[in-house]
């Protein structure tokens, strides 16, 4: 235990020490939020009901940015070849590093969501469902993404392909993300129960996605 | 002869040879018995007009379509849990195949949606689905080919590809969901479950034909998979006897 603990430790200060990866996502969502009413005009009743739509692509897209960084950067310096012989289990380190990818990327984006969602003209209510919504949704997209970073990790160019392989397998969790935040927007739409589907969609993706990226990460390393 | 013994690449390509032309000349045969019954003698839909006759390309391709994938993720066990080379080989060899009728029936759906809804694409729960099981063929041409050696790839897309296939239903479960919600009023629904024989016939004969072209194509694409690793292995054994004999002039640490 304290093996995956340390190794939990390493990851945060990691992310936190070297180029700023946790911050860097949220710039990036900043970035994306502030683009769209340039491409859809500043109509403020407009960006109120695309508001939920923005977010949960803008917090998608910057999820995937440092994915590529996330095996590749051990393999190059040797630790990925310790972990894979380590005597704890690789799907439980695989485990422990997408948690940390998570504390470092997703979960600062779910923070930060209530902000931009309020320089959206979004209802007070809707901010709240967002947070939640990001919150939930965010371990399923990173417990996806670790498959495609796990896929790209033996390859030069792997980021692009990264991004290709695995925003298709996403889709579900954008798809009752996006139900769950406007439902709190429209009254007419239930809102527990695509929350209750994302949450299930976060889990079933915390069990089928270490098994996969751990076996692709044995497989790439022979 | 047990169906293990096929798996033998140099009984699979004596046999595969012998298949083959019989496969391609039946495939020809119920496509164009299929073909005339379609065009000829399958009346016109009485509200459809002669835009029916898309469906006859159309529904076999959306078959084909998941059966190409269905084909990958068989294999991708094969080679995950046997570790058969030739497994990996009907992977590879479906997969732009599948590809292929995944685009022909996202082409002919919008083909025959633009006389029937007055757009080139409708955002169904249908051809959504169908656009993001062509977005996931593309992902693992994509993958397959940025490896550089085909052996060192087989595993890694084979979990791709077995990943996929899980999602795919999640996929599809979802995208109807969302389109429910949102825009109930457009949802097509063909015209009950039942189809009339006069159409149903002439649909049966093209799906088979079509499934025979989509064996004969694999198994030929398979056959091409299997000689290119050959002349691979050949390029390499050569390169190393370049290497050997520039070994023997005296730098022996090259070989």
């Amino acid at each position: 235990m304290s093996a995956l603990s340390a190794l939990f430790a390493r990851e945060l200060k990691l992310a936190v020490r070297i180029g700023g990866g946790a911050l860097m996502a949220v710039v990036f969502f900043l970035i994306v939020v502030t683009l769209m009413p340039f491409a859809v005009g500043p109509d403020l009743n407009l960006l109120a009901r695309v508001g939920p739509a923005i977010l949960w692509v803008g917090a998608l897209l910057a999820n995937l940015l440092a994915l590529d960084r996330l095996f590749q950067a051990d393999q190059e310096d040797g630790s990925l070849d310790l972990m894979v012989m380590a005597p704890v289990p690789l799907e439980l380190i695989v485990t422990v590093k997408a948690l940390a990818y998570w504390v470092t990327t997703g979960l600062p984006l779910a923070i930060a969501a209530p902000l931009f969602g309020m320089m959206l003209n979004m209802p007070s209510e809707a901010l709240g469902a967002v947070c939640l919504t990001l919150a939930a949704g965010t371990p399923g997209l990173t417990f996806i993404g670790i498959i495609g970073a796990a896929l790209t990790v033996a390859l030069r160019r792997g980021g692009l392909l990264l991004a290709i392989l695995v925003i298709p397998l996403m889709v579900p969790v954008l798809i009752f993300g996006i139900l769950a935040t406007s439902a709190a927007v429209v009254v007419t739409s239930p809102f527990i129960q695509p929350f209750l589907i994302l949450v299930a969609l976060s889990l079933g993706a915390m069990v089928l996605g270490p098994i996969a990226a751990a076996a692709a990460l044995r497989f790439g390393l022979e | 002869m047990g169906l293990m013994d096929l798996a033998n690449p140099t009984r699979f390509m004596a046999v595969s040879q012998r298949i083959l032309p019989w496969m391609w000349g039946l495939a020809v045969a119920f496509l164009a018995a299929g073909l005339y019954m379609s065009f000829f003698l399958a009346p016109q839909d009485y509200q459809q007009g002669n835009t029916v006759r898309i469906m006859f390309i159309h529904v076999p391709a959306a078959w084909l379509a998941m059966m190409g994938y269905s084909i990958i993720a068989l294999s991708s066990i094969g080679t995950l849990v046997w570790r058969h080379p030739l497994a990996d080989v009907s992977a590879r060899a479906a997969a732009p195949i599948g590809a292929a009728f995944t685009f022909i029936a996202l082409v002919t759906g919008s083909l025959w949606g633009k006389p029937m809804w007055g757009a080139w694409w409708v955002w169904d729960a249908r051809l959504t689905s169908v656009l993001v099981l062509f977005l996931m063929y593309l992902g693992l041409i994509a993958l397959w080919r940025a490896f550089d050696d085909p052996a060192r790839g087989a595993r890694i897309v084979a979990v791709l590809a077995l990943v996929g296939a899980i999602n795919l239903p999640i996929i599809k479960f979802s995208v109807e969901w969302w389109n429910t919600l949102h825009q109930p009023a457009s949802v097509f629904r063909m015209g009950g479950p039942t189809i009339h024989p006069a159409l149903l016939w002439p649909l049966m004969v093209m799906a088979f034909g079509a499934t025979l072209l989509f064996l004969a194509i694999h198994l030929a694409a398979m056959r091409n998979e299997v000689l290119r690793r050959r002349v691979r292995a050949m390029q390499i054994t050569a390169a190393r006897g370049v290497a050997t004999a520039g070994a023997e002039d005296g730098e022996p640490e090259l070989a």
